[in-house]
C-alpha cells in the first residue's frame, strides 16, 4: 500500500454497498464475529448505507481515491446501481466486487433470461400482488410539487466489472465468513506493510482449484446412466463422488474456497463460487463435462438421460448468466 | 473475455499470402481485394504486407513466402488457401526454411469453407476478409513449438493372419526386421485359405496361399502367435507394449510333430462351424485343414470327451511323442513394437436377417461361404457340387447378389467381391454339373483388370442373367412345374414383368460385414471405426492404410470390403509405411497436444474415459491426471470435457479461439446488404 487515505482520525476509510442483491453478504460480513472489531479498530467506516447513516452526496464530497477499500456487492440492475458504482470507483483505491451477484450476476442475473415487461409483468400483474389499477413504475413522474424521478430500470443486469473497472473479486453466496475475515486480516497485514497485495484482477478470499479438490468423496471414472433429483433418491452413498450417483454436482467446474460444504452434507454443489480458474464459460464447460461423462451412443436413450436435468439453465448458469459470453437471453437484450 | 491486445500496438510483423487457387478460389473471392484489404485494414494489428498469388503452394508462391519472410522480417505468417489438411505441411515447411518456426503459419481456408461452398461473390469476398482477420488474430497467440522424436523400435506386430496379414508380415520380415504375427484360429490362411478358385484367373487359391502360409511358419524373422489375441495396447509410436493372451492348445508345441494321429484317433465328432462353414466335421483336437501353419492342433476344450466326461484321452495314448498335455494354461506374453498392423479382416453377413430368402428354413438354400467349401477339392464332398442330401446334384442354381449389401435394410455400402464372386459360381456350376444357371443382380460391377473379360466369359457359357432384386426365395409352389423345387420370386426389370423361377438350388452371395468385435478391438489399439464397423483410414485416397494414430496400421478387409489383389496390395503398402519408419529409426511427431495443469487438475476424473488414444492416465495418489504426450494426437476432446478448464491444447488454447473470434468479427459482413443470404 502505498498511499495512505486522508482521514480525519487518521483509520484508512472503508465502504460497502450493496446494489442488486439480497443482503446476505452483508450479513456474511457481520458473521465474522468479533473480527468485526478488527475492522473497526484498523478502518473509519465511510459509507455502509446497511450499517449506518449516509448520503451519497457526503460520498460524492470526498476527495477522489479518499476510500481505501470498498466491498461492492450486488449486481447493476438500474441507474442507481450505475452511478453508485461508478462513484465508489472514482473514491475508492481498492474496489472488490463482493460476493456472486458483483462478481458474476448471481440469482438476480437470470433474470436475464426475461425482458424488462416479463419481469414487472411477474412482479406487478400475477395473482398474488394486490394491485387492481395496474401501477407500474415509472422511471419520471410529474407531480404538483414537480417531476420526480425513480432509477431507471435496464433490460439486462450486468456485473460490477461490466460497468466499472473492478481491482479484485471474491466470491461466493455469500462468501464464506472464514475467506471473509482472512481477507481482511490480509488488508490489514498490508497496512502494517508486513504482506503485498496480490495482483490486481486477481480472485480472493478463495482456492485456486475446485470443490472436487476439498471433496472428500471417492471418485471413479465416471460413466452416467441418468440424472437424478436428490431428493428422489431413496438412497446416497455417503462416499462415493455424486455426479457418479447421477446427482448433476457442479463441483468440478466451481472455484474451490467453501470447503466442499454441500457435498459434504450429500447435497450437489450448484456452484456458488463461480469458476474455477481457466474457466471462460462456467456453464459450458460443465455442459461439456456432463456430456461427455454419459455413458450411451443411442439418441434417445441420451434424450432421455438429459430429460433428468429439466432447468438446464439453473443448473449450469444459475450464478453465472450475467457474468457468462452470451450473458442475457435475447428477450432481454430486447427489451 | 474481451482481449485486450486489440488496443495494443501490434508486437508482431505478419505476412498475409492469399491464393487464387487457379480460379477455384479467384472464381468465388475477389482475392485481389482480400489482400488490398488485409494490407490496409489489418496494418494496426501488425500486418506488413498482403499479397495475392495464382498458385500460393507452387514452388514460385512458397518462395514469395520465403523472400517475405527474410526480407520484410516477418514474425508471422497467414495463408489465405485451402483447407489445412492440403497444405498446411508445405506452407509450414516453407516457414521452416525460411528461418520460421513453422508453428507461426496459419492456413486459413476461403476454399473449402468459402469459395467452394457460396454463390455469392460479394459476400464471399467479405467472408474471406473475416476468415483472414480471424487467421491473423490467431497468429498472433501462436508459440514457436518443436516436434517431439521418439525412436521406433524395430519389431512390427501384425494382427490376423490372412492374406493382408501375411503379406504385410512377409514384406517386414523379408526387408529383415522382426515381425510378430497374431491369429486368433488355430492356423493363419483366413477366408482365402477356405476357397477353391480365385477370380477372375481361376487359380487355385490353396496353391497360391499355402507356399505364403509356409513361408510364414518357416521365416526366422516372425514369430507366430495363433490361437492367440492381442488383450492389451500400450504405449504409442515407436514404443507398443502389447500383451497377447495364447489360449491354451493343450498340445505341447516343443514336443508336437504334426503326424495327426491323434486326429485320427479322437473319438469325437464336431461340426466345423468355422472353417467348414458348418458344412462339415472336425475332431474335437484338430488343426482347421491338413495344410494349417502351423501344424500344431488344438483341443477344443468345451467339446473334448476328457474335458467333459473325465476319461478318454485317446489323442494323449496315441501321440508318438507326449506332446498332448490336458494341464497347459493360457500364457500371457508382452512383447514390445514400434509399429501396429492390424489386418483383422471380415465377417459374412448372416443372411438369416434377409428372411425372405429363407436361409436357415429351406434346406438348399446355401450362403457363398458354404458354396466355396462344396466346390473346394479338399472340402465335405470333395469339390462335388450337390444339395444338402450330399447327393443330388442341381439341374438348376439360382445365385442371388447382393444378399445384405446395397439394401437400405442392411447395409448401404456395395460388399466389392460378391458380382465377381457370384460369376465364378456360375462358372463352377457349368463347369462341374452342366446346371442351368441364373444370376439374379441389381447391376454388374466388374470393374478391374481382367473383371469385365470374365464377365463376357460367364455370359458365352450360358449363364443367365436376371435384373433384378429377387423378392422372394419360396418352396410353396403354385404353378406347375414348380413342385419340389425352390421358386425365386424376381421382378426382372429388363423385361419388365415379375418372374417365377423354380431352381433345385440357391445361392446367397451375402455381403462382408465388419468384424462382431471390431468396435472393441477399434477402441483397443486406440482408432476409429465408421459408421458401418469398418476402421477408418487417415485419408481415403492418399493414406489408404495409416490411421489417425501414429503407428497403428490397416490392411485388407478391415478397412472395408475389397478383393484379394486389393488386401495383398494393402499388406504390402502397409509393411511399405511400416518399413519407412523403421529405416529413420525416429520419428517426429506433431507437438499439437494436450497438457494438463496439474495444480489446477481436482482429480474429478471426467475426462478419464474420453481418450480415443488411451493418453489420459490417472494418478491414485496424487488424485491428478496426466497427459502422455507421445499418446495424444491433440484431438481435443479432454479439453472440452474438462470443467475446470485445467487441460489446454496446443495450437487451440482459449486465448487463440478467443481471439479468432474477435478477428472474425471486425468484418460485419452480415448486414451486406447487396449479399444477404437469407
Amino acid at each position: 500500500m502505498t498511499t495512505q487515505s486522508p482521514s480525519t482520525n487518521g483509520k484508512p476509510k472503508f465502504a460497502m454497498y450493496w446494489a442488486a442483491s439480497c443482503g446476505g453478504c452483508e450479513i456474511a460480513v457481520l458473521n465474522i464475529g468479533e473480527k468485526i472489531l478488527d475492522v473497526d479498530a484498523n478502518f473509519e467506516v465511510a459509507f455502509w448505507p446497511v450499517a449506518m447513516d449516509a448520503k451519497y452526496k457526503d460520498v460524492e464530497a470526498m476527495p477522489d481515491g479518499s476510500i481505501l477499500l470498498t466491498l461492492f456487492n450486488g449486481g447493476i440492475r438500474n441507474s442507481e446501481n450505475e452511478e453508485i458504482a461508478k462513484l465508489l470507483r472514482r473514491k475508492s483505491q481498492i474496489l472488490v466486487a463482493f460476493g456472486s451477484c458483483a462478481s458474476e450476476g448471481c440469482i438476480p442475473g437470470l433474470a436475464n433470461l426475461s425482458s424488462s415487461n416479463q419481469i414487472l409483468d411477474t412482479v406487478y400483474s400475477t395473482v398474488s400482488t394486490d394491485n387492481p389499477q395496474g401501477i407500474r413504475p415509472q422511471h419520471k413522474y410529474a407531480m404538483p410539487e414537480g417531476e420526480i424521478q425513480i432509477p431507471k430500470f435496464y433490460p439486462v443486469l450486468r456485473t460490477l466489472d461490466q460497468v466499472v473497472p473492478v481491482d479484485y473479486y471474491m466470491p461466493g453466496c455469500p462468501p464464506e465468513s472464514h475467506q471473509i475475515a482472512a481477507v481482511i486480516d490480509l488488508v490489514i497485514k498490508v497496512l502494517h506493510g508486513e504482506a503485498q497485495l496480490p495482483p490486481k484482477g486477481a480472485v480472493i478470499g478463495a482456492g485456486g482449484s475446485t470443490v472436487c479438490d476439498d471433496c472428500p468423496r471417492k471418485r471413479n471414472v465416471k460413466l452416467i446412466k441418468k440424472f437424478v433429483r436428490i431428493q428422489d433418491l431413496e438412497h446416497i452413498d455417503p462416499e462415493l463422488c455424486l455426479l457418479e450417483q447421477g446427482i448433476p454436482c457442479n463441483g468440478p467446474a466451481t472455484r474451490s474456497g467453501c470447503g466442499a460444504l454441500c457435498p459434504q452434507a450429500s447435497a450437489q454443489c450448484i456452484g456458488c463460487y463461480g469458476p474455477a480458474d481457466g474457466v471462460v464459460d462456467y456453464g459450458a464447460r460443465l455442459v461439456a463435462a456432463f456430456a461427455s461423462v454419459i455413458d450411451s451412443n443411442d439418441p434417445e436413450e441420451i434424450e432421455h438421460i438429459l430429460d433428468g436435468i429439466p432447468d438446464p439453465t439453473g443448473q449450469f448458469y444459475r450464478f453465472n448468466l450475467a457474468g457468462s459470453l452470451l450473458r442475457a437471453a435475447r428477450p432481454a437484450w430486447e427489451g | 473475455m474481451t482481449n485486450n491486445a486489440m488496443n495494443q500496438e501490434p508486437k508482431e510483423r505478419i505476412g498475409v499470402h492469399v491464393c487464387h487457387c487457379g480460379s477455384n478460389i479467384a472464381g468465388m473471392v475477389d482475392v485481389e481485394e482480400v489482400a488490398r484489404w488485409a494490407g490496409e485494414q489489418l496494418k494496426d494489428r501488425g500486418v506488413v504486407i498482403a499479397r495475392d498469388y495464382k498458385f500460393m503452394c507452387s514452388s514460385l508462391g512458397q518462395e514469395l513466402i520465403e523472400k517475405d519472410i527474410q526480407e520484410e522480417g516477418l514474425t508471422r505468417v497467414v495463408v489465405a488457401a485451402c483447407s489445412p489438411h492440403l497444405h498446411e505441411n508445405t506452407f509450414r515447411t516453407a516457414c521452416s526454411r525460411a528461418g520460421l518456426n513453422p508453428y507461426l503459419c496459419e492456413l486459413v481456408s476461403i476454399r473449402e469453407q468459402v469459395s467452394w461452398v457460396h454463390t455469392d461473390r460479394a459476400a464471399a469476398t467479405e467472408k474471406s476478409k473475416a476468415v483472414v482477420s480471424g487467421g491473423v488474430e490467431r497468429v498472433l497467440y501462436s508459440e514457436p513449438l518443436e516436434p517431439l522424436h521418439v525412436p521406433i523400435h524395430p519389431a512390427t506386430l501384425v494382427v490376423g493372419g490372412g492374406i493382408a496379414g501375411i503379406q504385410a508380415a512377409l514384406e517386414i520380415a523379408d526387408a529383415g526386421f522382426p515381425v510378430i504375427l497374431v491369429e486368433r484360429e488355430p492356423s493363419i490362411g483366413g477366408h482365402m485359405s477356405q476357397f477353391d478358385k480365385t477370380f477372375p484367373t481361376l487359380d487355385c487359391a490353396a496353391c497360391i496361399l499355402t507356399p505364403k502360409m509356409v513361408s510364414v511358419g518357416g521365416h526366422p524373422n516372425i514369430q507366430m502367435f495363433t490361437w492367440s489375441e492381442v488383450e492389451k495396447v500400450d504405449g504409442y509410436v515407436g514404443n507398443f507394449t502389447v500383451t497377447i493372451r495364447k489360449k491354451a492348445r493343450f498340445v505341447n508345441e516343443e514336443l508336437c510333430t504334426g503326424c495327426a494321429i491323434c486326429q485320427e484317433k479322437c473319438p469325437k465328432k464336431v461340426i466345423d462351424e468355422v472353417y467348414e462353414a458348418g458344412l462339415g466335421y472336425r475332431k474335437a483336437i484338430y488343426t482347421p485343414f491338413p495344410q494349417a501353419v502351423p501344424k500344431y492342433p488344438v483341443i477344443d476344450k468345451p467339446n473334448c470327451t476328457y474335458f467333459q466326461k473325465g476319461t478318454c484321452k485317446a489323442c494323449q495314448k496315441f501321440c508318438p511323442t507326449g506332446a498332448i498335455d490336458f494341464e497347459q494354461q493360457d500364457e500371457w506374453i508382452t512383447v514390445q513394437v514400434g509399429n501396429i498392423v492390424l489386418a483383422t479382416g471380415y465377417d459374412l453377413f448372416d443372411p438369416r436377417k434377409v428372411t425372405q430368402y429363407g436361409y436357415g428354413r429351406l434346406a438348399n438354400v446355401f450362403t457363398s461361404l458354404e458354396f466355396e467349401r462344396l466346390t473346394n477339392a479338399a472340402g465335405p464332398t470333395n469339390g462335388n457340387i450337390v444339395l444338402r442330401d450330399g447327393v443330388t446334384v442341381p439341374k438348376t442354381v439360382g445365385i442371388i447378389h447382393c444378399v445384405g449389401s446395397r439394401d437400405r435394410n442392411f447395409n448401404n455400402y456395395c460388399s466389392v467381391i460378391c458380382c465377381m464372386q457370384s460369376l465364378k459360381f456360375a462358372h463352377l456350376v457349368h463347369e462341374r454339373t452342366g446346371a442351368t444357371v441364373y444370376n439374379f443382380y441389381i447391376d454388374m460391377r466388374t470393374a478391374y483388370k481382367e473383371y469385365d473379360e470374365f464377365y463376357q466369359r460367364v455370359l458365352e457359357e450360358g449363364t443367365l442373367f436376371v435384373r433384378g432384386k429377387v423378392a422372394e426365395v419360396t418352396d410353396a409352389a403354385r404353378l406347375p412345374g414348380e413342385e419340389g423345387k425352390l421358386i425365386v420370386q424376381v421382378e426382372d426389370t429388363l423385361a419388365g414383368k415379375q418372374r417365377r423361377i423354380p431352381v433345385d438350388m440357391v445361392v446367397l452371395s451375402a455381403a462382408m460385414v465388419p468384424r462382431k468385435d471390431a468396435k472393441e478391438v477399434a477402441h483397443k489399439f486406440g482408432i476409429s471405426c465408421n459408421a458401418n464397423g469398418w476402421f477408418i483410414e487417415k485419408h481415403p485416397k492418399l493414406d489408404p492404410v495409416a490411421t489417425m494414430t501414429e503407428g497403428i496400421f490397416i490392411a485388407g478387409c478391415v478397412q472395408g470390403p475389397k478383393d484379394i489383389p486389393s488386401s495383398v496390395a494393402q499388406g504390402a503398402a502397409a509393411a511399405a509405411r511400416v518399413l519407412g519408419r523403421i529405416q529413420q529409426g525416429e520419428i517426429a511427431l506433431e507437438p499439437v497436444r494436450a497438457s494438463v495443469d496439474q495444480d489446477k487438475c481436482s482429480g474429478c476424473r471426467i475426462c478419464n474415459n474420453l481418450c480415443p488414444f488411451n493418453a489420459i492416465i490417472f494418478h491414485e495418489d496424487r488424485m491428478v491426471t496426466e497427459i502422455n504426450a507421445a499418446l495424444c494426437q491433440g484431438c481435443g476432446t479432454c479439453v472440452a470435457a474438462c470443467p475446470a478448464g485445467a487441460i489446454s491444447g496446443t495450437v487451440f488454447s482459449n486465448e487463440q479461439i478467443f481471439a479468432q473470434i474477435e478477428g472474425l468479427m471486425r468484418v460485419n459482413f452480415f448486414t451486406e446488404p447487396q449479399s444477404a443470404v437469407a
